[in-house]
């Protein structure tokens, strides 16, 4: 690992702002080890993040970063991805970035199929602003602004994904880091929109207020609660009663890519312009 | 040149934007901007360029944000609602310095106000919409000719100064359509943002003799970071008082410091004149018409048009309306501009504030009528 970090995290900015025992760096090493494998050139890879503890992930990484706006990220990205398809184009957003205020950017994201790879930090709470829920909060769960507790339903990050159209969705965690390596590459290979959600820990914010007693507690509960998708097929649905269901989730390559889509309205229009 | 064409204000804009090389078009539809979306998928997609309908209007402002990080030239149009969702990733492109254009096509508002109907409530929102102190160039061309042109040089400012540049239309304006016969000046040049030097270490927001940083798209072996926190001159954030001090002004100030590069003011019959107007956009096309038909009746009344209204043309306007016996402020909106004349002229010449807002065009009628008034 110590030789990934050299070569991919901009050491001079270490340490990181995030917390002890955060499941954020996890994530960042799990994801250096993908581009390792995919063996992309630094130059060629484009980082884009959101606002959030999560966020932060791109000031770390050695590549063409770009820290934006809270929920925005994806709509910075396909300026990128549409304007530089050569560069290969990863996406790191939180659970209230993705889903609350960047929902509506993800859905379509999901819809349009352009080739980039979203990693949402899924910890089920405002990491960053202090613990308030966020749309992937389970009910009855503590947090700032819900002192009595949650009440409002759920959002599957990975169902919701699929609904919308995403051609590629796999779910990790940060306690499967070696996993989370393998989805992460699948899902940049994968030629379309790819979205890797991964549930992670934040001891401080959630862990702390929702009976944790550790870090490593969490990823104890991360290990009993994922469910390999494989094996949930065949278990009875009670089962999986507050479980969730890990690896790959869905593909598909019968849903052209943007771009490729993108080249017929290119060609219609320089059939139009010969005399 | 000197070719005729009957052009939209919409379509000037449009066609202005692709002489200066913009590439990259993300929108999404409102009246009265939607012909410039329209016009921009119809003439992308056959030139290099592409054309994407985003699902709003924040969205876009961001997509032409990332387009513009790999060195295209991008432009996004909308009109007051969707001007008000664009204020936070126009107040970052600004803070992190990432050229772009802002086409925006004044209507009645606020909220959905009158969809169709023009006004310039917008002119201190141009200027003051994204939290922060930021800054920004803002363009009000008030014919199609000069749409054309205005455009094509609010993209080349956009790159030359790591701005976003702002054009200033109205419902008016981008709706009328007229001949416009190009002559040379209208020329649109080409012009690119300074790159890094590749004999030094390139830092992406150095502090350089004009004040603007070289700017290296991604993707062309630089490795660094862009982002909305207030940052040091490594591009990295920091809240050392001193760094933020620095960067802060020097944000602000390349404007100042390249002003007059950025102003473009038209001056009609001022030097003899006792009663100056003060107008911008299609209002200036009435005032325009009330000098011409005054001063066939003998009167000493002249105009100043600010075509670069931010940064305001506070020398222009001071000169100008010197030892002049009353200057008057049509505007189609409560009194916006006319805070910034009577800031100008402070005291030493009566402003006169005339004011439309019933979604009307102040005509050249109104503005004879109280000039005779003061006369
Ligand atoms: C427009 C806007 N609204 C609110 C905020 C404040 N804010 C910053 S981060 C954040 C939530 C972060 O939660 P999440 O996206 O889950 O990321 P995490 O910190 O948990 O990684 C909020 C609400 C903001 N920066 N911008
Ligand atoms: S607040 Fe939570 S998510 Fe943020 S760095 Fe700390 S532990 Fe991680
Ligand atoms: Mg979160």
């Amino acid at each position: 690992m110590g030789e990934l970090h050299e070569k991919y995290l901009r050491m001079n900015k270490m340490p990181h702002i995030w917390c002890a025992g955060c499941g954020n760096g996890i994530i960042m090493g799990a994801f250096i080890t993908a581009i390792d494998r995919l063996g992309y050139d630094k130059d060629e890879v484009a980082a884009v993040s959101g606002i959030g503890c999560s966020g932060r992930i791109t000031g770390y990484l050695d590549f063409n970063t770009i820290h934006t706006t809270h929920g925005r990220a994806l709509a910075f990205a396909t300026g990128i991805k549409l304007t530089k398809p050569r560069l290969k184009v990863f996406v790191f957003m939180g659970d209230g970035d993705a889903v609350a205020i960047g929902g509506n950017h993800l859905i379509h994201a999901c819809r349009r199929n352009l080739d980039m790879t979203a990693v949402i930090f899924n910890n089920h709470i405002y990491g960053m602003t202090g613990g308030q829920f966020s749309p992937t909060t389970f009910k009855n769960k503590s947090a700032t602004t819900a002192p009595y507790g949650t009440t409002d339903p759920d959002f599957d990050i990975a169902q919701l994904c699929i609904g919308a159209g995403a051609t590629y969705v796999a779910r990790g965690t940060s306690y499967h880091a070696r996993l989370l390596t393998d989805l992460i590459v699948k899902g940049a290979e994968h030629p379309g929109f790819s979205v890797i959600e991964v549930i992670t820990h934040c001891p401080v914010n959630f862990g702390r207020r929702n009976n944790f007693e550790s870090p490593a507690q969490m990823l104890l509960w991360q290990k009993e609660h994922g469910v390999a998708a494989r094996k949930a097929k065949a278990m009875p649905l009670e089962d999986m009663e507050g479980k969730f269901t890990i690896g790959e989730l869905y593909r598909s390559t019968e849903i052209p890519e943007y771009l490729e889509e993108y080249g017929r309205v290119i060609q219609a229009a320089n059939e139009e312009k010969q005399p | 040149m000197a070719e005729a064409k009957l052009l939209s204000g919409n379509d000037a804009c449009v066609q202005g934007a692709l002489a200066a090389g913009v590439r990259f078009f993300a929108g999404y539809p409102i009246t009265p901007s939607t012909e410039i979306a329209n016009a921009f998928a119809r003439e992308l997609p056959g030139r290099g360029g592409i054309f994407m309908q985003m699902e709003d209007e924040i969205a876009s402002m961001g997509a032409i944000i990332g387009a513009s990080c790999t060195g295209t030239k991008a432009v996004t149009a909308t009109s007051g609602p969707g001007f008000s969702l664009m204020q936070e990733n126009i107040g970052y492109a600004a803070v992190a310095e990432i050229p772009c254009v802002i086409i925006n096509v004044m209507r009645y508002g606020p909220s959905t106000g009158l969809p169709t109907s023009p006004s310039q409530g917008d002119f201190m929102q141009t200027r003051w919409g994204p939290h922060g102190d930021h800054p920004v160039i803002v363009i009000a061309p008030y014919t199609a000719r000069e749409a054309y042109r205005e455009t094509g040089r609010a993209v080349n400012l956009s790159e030359r100064y790591r701005v976003p540049v702002i054009v200033l239309m109205d419902e008016i304006l981008g709706h009328l359509r007229e001949r416009v016969e190009f002559r040379d000046e209208d020329l649109v040049q080409e012009i690119n943002r300074k790159g890094p030097d590749p004999d030094s270490t390139f830092l992406p927001y150095e502090y350089t003799e004009d004040g603007v940083p070289p700017f290296a798209n991604f993707g062309t072996g630089y490795r660094y970071h862009i982002t909305g926190l207030i940052h040091d001159e490594t591009g990295f954030p920091t809240n050392n008082p001193v760094e933020v001090d620095r960067i802060m002004r020097r944000v602000n100030e390349k404007i100042e410091l390249h002003r007059r590069d950025i102003a473009r003011t038209q001056f009609v019959e001022v030097d003899d004149a006792d009663i100056l107007v003060v107008a911008f956009g299609s209002v200036a096309r009435s005032a325009h018409e009330a000098v011409r038909t005054l001063r066939q009746e003998g009167k000493a009344v002249g105009m100043v048009r600010p075509v670069t209204v931010w940064p305001f043309p506070d020398e222009d306007i001071r000169k100008a309306a010197a030892g002049k016996k009353a200057v008057i402020v049509p505007e189609m909106n409560l009194g916006q501009m006319v805070r910034e004349v009577e800031r100008v002229v402070a005291g030493t010449v009566p402003v006169h504030a005339l004011n439309r807002i019933d979604g009307l065009l102040i005509t050249p009628q109104e503005m004879r009528d109280l000039i005779e008034d003061i006369q």
